[in-house]
């Protein structure tokens, strides 16, 4: 998205409001964090960054009092302070956001603040007082709400709120918009510049660069437990900051080859309409799409427009009343379910890595039989697994795509997500699947295993395969797609070479105005929920 | 035969005060229940704390001649039981399932074995509440003002612990970990804490309402005099969908089907008695069906982490 708050940020010029000095972790012989220096000022956003592991986690877990450092000293507006908890970080005026919010499904906005702010006895004057907060800094929310009832964005403001309503003066944010809509994530920055207004100051978590480069004022950068360096990050390139991230330069994607033009097509989808599944879906709308040998279309939207339902219709998850909806490699698929469409060559890689792409309590070895029990690697025998070959095939899947895991053959759930992305992507690419299709293959993932994620998409599609990929990431179609399309509640629009494109044509086509495109039902896209 | 109407509102009378009788070991085991099960706690052992806490009430009560001792005893005794089932399915996070039915079959079995020699001994009378004028008011008087005072109290409970939970922040702390212990956890409350209060306070209630049945309903021992009325109680807060005004009325409802197949055996309706006799077993069925259609009211109020050991990591 493109920066809405335009202008020059500069770092105020105040004393530091908190200081790490000299910050060292260990977890047994392990330092998480080696001697880490870091200063807070009052009324600016830090940005903390670094890849998945560099400790980041940890260094904000000492912060917030969650844990407590081997060596090395806090101070608090210049006094020494130890943070021995959570609450006696709270009683500092330090609240933090997570990134898995903690909060009650079955509770109202209210009950859910009540417990956080013990002091607060009367749950009416509770409520008017989160409206109050709600409505000056931008976060609009209805106190008697159930949780189970708000989107993931409306979830974060409650966290927000209840750390407000604590009066902070530094507010931790863990990967804020990493579950939010390009919308959402707008709305949360001039939350944020409110905030930054009176003087609160902000620790800023992401790995998306190019978020950090629009609203922090600041930025330490953390690098396998030491801090590599501290700049402006507006005044550095997104691809500097990523260098410094993973420390060496960030592996350019290389695209030489030009997409075959001539090809076959490998996948063919001919006025795919499916009405929604249930009242929070998306119907789809007369798609059609052709994908040739060797070529990666992308897929833009923003969340929620329907990129789930087109996926679940693409692998097979639900399927059409009319064979030729969906032909891969010159097959009728579109009565076929997940199974036979792999059997057909194609792949899928669907969003959450957790519960859709990979079972978390079951090892790495278990999950590749999950995708490929019926593919020609012939780990079932008359029924019977073999578990040597599975064993085998994970290990294969974890060198060739550098999965990082502290077992031989870890549950899947003890990966970290980059990991695991890599881990699932990989066991896609590793069958050569003539068709791949992949929502979201970045979601959440460091700079470093993001780069080896494209290139291997890169390198399937130019040995021969056609790869789809649906993203809410620009900057990942542009990066690696040839032609684009954009999907606008149900509707696909027809796919452009991804040169001729600029991010404002996108960005038009995206919120359903451009290229003529039906304008159904309401302006407002379906908010995603959970 | 000729019936006057003064023969037919005493029948009627008759009826409604066996039925409030027959609803209150119901709704006192209930309530217990609902409130260990707020806390994500299911624990299947009412029926023997029910057990349990009727032989010591009766027991107690003989001895000592004293019948507010003898539900001092049973309340005890339920708090005992249940702090045997709290201590092994919380802290030794034994599956919950297994526990309680454990309890059940336990309680069952020691209930007997202290009850043997307090079998055929006759009860101490339990006086009931009478306010002069009102209590002589026709049908309503002895049916509002003039029950036993466990009546009152049950309904007082209801009510209390309606406030309790939804109205004080206790409350909300035990529906916050039954909702979702992990956060409960880490926004600094003791989930096992919690959760153990709450059992305890369901052997409590369990043990009052065995007490109900010994020292008012029959009033003497016999072996095994719960009767599936601990099942019906764990039933009937799902029925009430984990609400407790719901649960008033769903106890006088199953107290009401078991009173009027006695009476419908009595006038000697041309059905088998034994079919009778689970009619409150098949309402419960049926209740359950009826209930759990409407999927919106109950993923509200269910707690979510009903059943769910906790284990605090790290």
């Amino acid at each position: 998205m493109e920066p809405k708050i335009a202008g020059r940020r500069t770092r105020p010029e105040s004393g530091a409001l908190i200081q790490a000095i000299g910050i060292t972790k260990l977890f047994g012989s392990f330092k998480a964090n080696d001697s880490v220096d870091l200063t807070i000022r009052p009324g600016e956003i830090h940005a903390l960054l670094g890849e998945n592991g560099a400790g980041k986690s940890t260094l904000v877990k000492i912060l917030y009092g969650s844990l407590q450092p081997s060596e090395g000293e806090i101070r608090w507006k210049g006094q020494p302070v130890r943070i021995a908890s959570p609450s006696a970080a709270r009683k500092l005026g330090i609240g933090m956001v997570f990134q898995h919010f903690s909060l009650f499904d079955a509770l109202t906005v209210t009950e859910n603040i009540a417990l956080a702010l013990s002091d607060r006895s009367n749950r009416t004057a509770l409520a008017k007082e989160i409206e109050k907060v709600s409505l000056e800094y931008g976060l609009p929310l209805n106190p008697a709400s159930r949780i189970v009832d708000l989107s993931v964005g409306e979830r974060q403001r409650v966290e927000i709120v209840r750390c407000l309503l604590q009066n902070p003066e530094l507010l931790i944010m863990d990967e804020p918009t990493s579950v939010l809509t390009p919308q959402e994530a707008d709305d949360l920055f001039q939350t944020l510049d409110r905030l930054t207004a009176r003087g609160c100051a902000v620790l800023y978590i992401s790995h998306r660069l190019e978020e950090v480069k629009q609203i922090c004022h600041h930025a330490t950068i953390l690098r396998l437990g030491k801090v590599v360096a501290e700049c402006d990050p507006q005044q550095e390139t997104a691809s500097q900051l990523a260098s410094l991230m993973v420390g060496a330069d960030v592996h350019v994607l290389s695209s030489d080859t030009p997409p075959p033009t001539s090809a076959k097509t490998r996948l063919s989808v001919r006025n795919l309409s499916l009405p929604e599944p249930h009242p929070f879906a998306v119907a789809l709308h007369d798609i059609s799409l052709d994908l040739k040998a060797g070529e990666i279309v992308g897929i833009a939207g923003i969340a929620g427009n329907g990129q789930g339902e087109f996926f679940d219709a693409l692998s097979g998850e639900r399927t059409t009343d009319r064979p030729d909806t969906v032909t891969i490699d010159g097959k009728a698929a579109g009565k076929l379910g997940v199974t036979a469409r792999r059997r057909l060559g194609a792949a899928f890689v669907p969003e959450e890595r957790i519960g859709h792409g990979a079972v978390p309590r079951l090892r790495l070895s278990d999950n590749v039989l999950l995708t490929r029990h019926a593919t020609g690697d012939q780990l079932l025998r008359v029924g019977v697994i073999d578990f040597g070959g599975m064993k085998t095939l994970a290990d294969r899947i974890g060198r060739s795509f550098d999965v990082r895991k502290s077992a031989v053959d870890p549950e899947a759930g003890s990966l970290s997500g980059g990991n695991l992305q890599k881990f699932i992507v990989g066991r896609e690419i590793d069958r050569q699947p003539s068709v791949l299709v992949v929502s979201q293959p970045t979601w959440g993932v460091d700079a470093g295993a993001a780069a080896v994620i494209r290139q291997v998409l890169i390198d399937l599609a130019r040995s021969g395969s056609a790869v789809l990929i649906i993203s809410q990431d620009l900057d990942e179609i542009f990066e690696i797609a040839d032609r684009v399309a954009v999907i606008s509640r149900g509707h696909l629009s027809e796919p452009v070479p991804a040169r001729s494109l600029t991010r404002e044509q996108i960005g038009l086509m995206m919120a359903g105005l451009g290229e003529g495109k039906p304008v159904a039902k309401k302006e407002t896209a379906h908010a995603h929920r959970a | 035969m000729q019936q006057r109407p003064g023969d037919v509102m005493t029948m009627l009378e008759g009826i409604l005060l066996t039925i409030v009788t027959a609803a209150t070991p119901l709704l006192f085991a209930a309530i217990g229940e609902l409130v260990a099960e707020r806390s994500g706690v299911l624990n299947l052992g009412v029926e023997g704390m029910m057990a349990v806490g009727a032989v010591c009430g009766f027991a107690a009560a003989s001895t000592t001649g004293q019948p507010i001792l003898g539900v001092l005893a049973a309340i005890i005794a339920g708090m005992l039981a249940a702090s045997l089932f709290g201590i092994v399915a919380l802290f030794f996070v034994a599956n919950q399932n297994a526990t309680g039915v454990a309890l059940t079959l336990f309680g069952l079995g020691l209930s007997g074995l202290i009850g043997d020699s307090f079998v055929g001994t006759p009860g101490i009378p339990i006086p009931k509440v009478n306010i002069p004028v009102l209590s002589d008011l026709p049908v309503v008087g002895r049916l509002i003002f003039g029950e036993d005072p466990f009546v009152y109290l049950a309904v007082a409970l209801a009510l209390a612990t309606w406030w309790f939970l939804f109205k004080t922040r206790g409350g909300l702390i035990i529906r916050a970990v039954g909702d979702n212990a992990h956060s409960a956890h880490a926004l600094g409350f003791s989930v096992l804490k919690t959760r153990f209060l709450a059992v305890l306070f369901g052997g409590a209630c369990a043990g009052l309402g065995g007490a109900y049945l010994s020292l008012v309903y029959t009033p003497q021992w016999t072996q095994a005099m719960t009767a599936g009325r601990g099942w019906i109680a764990l039933a009937l807060v799902v029925f009430a969908s984990w609400l407790p005004g719901r649960l008033v009325v769903g106890a006088v409802l199953f107290g009401a089907v078991s009173i009027l197949q006695l009476h419908a055996q009595a006038i000697g309706i041309g059905i088998p008695s034994q079919f009778l006799s689970m009619l409150p077993y098949i309402v419960t069925v049926v209740a359950l069906v009826v209930i759990s259609r409407n999927r919106a009211l109950l993923s509200v109020n269910t707690p979510a982490c009903l059943g769910r050991p906790f284990v605090a990591d790290s």
